[in-house]
């Protein structure tokens, strides 16, 4: 990273990261967690996080599960529908390490994985738990948001 | 050329783009602040929309395969530029600037069209199945919403030539006529086919904005922003940008044409805005707290109670009431 100035836009984006939530057939544990983040106790809209509905307005991806192997072209093809500078967030113990699932004969994660074969140059969070707590994913994006 | 410059300068800067613009994010900052408020959550910081649109400029703009390359990157711009004219036209009549009328009613409504419009080919040129099921509701939703605002803002002009005791040929459809005949004899509001014409009109407005009863054609968790779907960076930044700019105009042709212009003076100004802004938390209210209807349904409103009500006011305004 260079110690250069950051740019208005990078600055702006740090203010205001959408958001992307793609589930890659988790067990909806960290799917809640997630709503949970905007729910008025913990309102992420006050660091201007915003939940799109397409990957095309996006900055970060969330990802939750451990991508089966049905998951992995859609994951991908998805992330490269959003537009660059983008960086993915995985969400629960199954997307940093597919958790229970990793030797089961229907994963073929996990979700970094499967991301760098189509980009090599993605970056990444990881935030464990099963599921993590809301003020963990806020953590979690904040971290993020200072790599950017 | 003294008339081009001046007229490049309320264009572009005041109360054009960069008046437009900046009163315009002020007041979707307005409404998200509200919506938290409503939802007992904080909501975001003030600056928050302009960081919005400073990123989207930022990013990067993705052609889709299927789409009409050049309809989709010049949309953007004719919405933009049509509802910066249209805030100009409205705002210059508005606060009384010099320069002479320009602009009349018909204008107006036709430059809030065009965003609309845009917005429907720009979804229908991203060859994405979602943005042509936006750009086909929006395009029933302009159909519902233009007759009622049409006949609405009519109800003005009426009562201008029912209370002036004018034939048809001197009634004003100027803006600046309409703030002129309101100094004269009182608001439109303050009479009952105003109040019916408002009405009509805000409903109107609400729907022209995409707000909640009324948003099938952006309808986030069915059609995923529908029309806008395909459009990223700068050129959604457009869009956004489009919408904030309405946001700063449609109140304003509202309080304009049914309840007075600006009045040169301290309280004038307080007054103005305190207008401006009890429009714009009404809207916001309604949107809170109201379900998404069926594009059947709301053309149904639109066409039934909505027009009717339009009618009823007209025909009110040319006794006299």
């Amino acid at each position: 990273m260079s110690k250069a100035p950051a740019s208005i836009f990078a600055r702006a984006l740090r203010k205001s990261p959408w958001v992307f939530h793609v589930g890659t057939s988790g067990c909806n544990n960290c799917d809640i967690e997630i709503a949970d983040c905007l729910t008025p106790r913990f309102d992420v809209e006050r660091f201007g996080v915003r939940l799109v509905g397409s990957p095309r307005h996006a900055d970060v991806m969330l990802i939750s599960g451990p991508v089966s192997t049905a998951c992995r072209k859609p994951l991908q093809e998805t992330w490269l529908e959003m537009p660059r500078p983008r960086a993915a967030v995985m969400v629960g113990v199954c997307a940093c390490s597919m958790g229970a699932y990793r030797d089961a004969y229907s994963v073929s994660g996990p979700a970094d994985k499967v991301i760098r074969e189509v980009d090599p140059e993605a970056k990444f969070v990881y935030i464990p738990g099963c599921p993590p707590k809301p003020e963990t994913i806020i953590a979690g994006m904040v971290k993020l948001l200072g790599e950017l | 050329m003294d008339r081009l410059g001046e007229w490049l300068f309320f264009f572009l800067i005041f109360p054009g783009i960069a008046f437009a613009v900046g009163l315009g994010l002020a007041m979707s900052w307005v409404d998200r602040k509200v919506t938290a408020l409503v939802q007992w959550r904080q909501g975001p910081s003030a600056p928050q929309p302009f960081w919005d649109v400073v990123k989207l400029l930022g990013k990067e703009v993705i052609l889709p395969e299927q789409a009409w390359t050049a309809g989709f990157l010049a949309f953007p711009f004719v919405a933009f530029a049509s509802a910066a004219l249209a805030a100009t036209l409205t705002w210059h009549a508005a606060l009384r600037l010099p320069g002479g009328t320009f602009g009349d009613l018909i204008v107006v409504l036709y430059l809030l069209a065009i965003p609309s419009l845009a917005v429907i080919l720009g979804g229908a040129a991203s060859g994405n199945p979602l943005g042509a099921v936006g750009a086909s509701r929006d395009m029933k939703l302009v159909l519902g919403y233009e007759l009622p605002l049409v006949t609405a803002l009519l109800v003005a002009v009426f009562q201008h030539r029912a209370l002036d005791g004018h034939d048809v040929t001197a009634a004003t459809l100027s803006l600046d006529g309409l703030v002129r005949f309101q100094d004269a004899v009182g608001a439109v509001i303050y009479r009952p086919s105003g109040v019916l014409a408002f009405l009509v009109a805000l409903s109107c407005c609400h729907a022209k904005l995409g707000f909640v009863p009324f948003d099938q054609a952006e309808a986030d968790t069915e059609i995923a922003e529908g029309a806008l779907i395909e459009y990223s960076g700068p050129l959604l930044a457009l869009f956004k940008l489009t919408q904030a700019v309405q946001l700063a105009t449609l109140p304003v042709l509202l309080v304009t044409v049914f309840w007075g212009g600006f009045q040169p003076a301290a309280w004038g100004v307080a007054a103005f805005a305190a207008k401006m802004l009890l429009v714009l938390v009404i809207l916001v209210l309604v949107k809170n707290t109201n379900p998404r209807v069926r594009i059947d349904q709301a053309m149904r409103f639109f066409w039934g109670p909505v027009a009717g009500t339009a009618l009823l006011a007209l025909v009110l305004a040319q006794i006299g009431w």
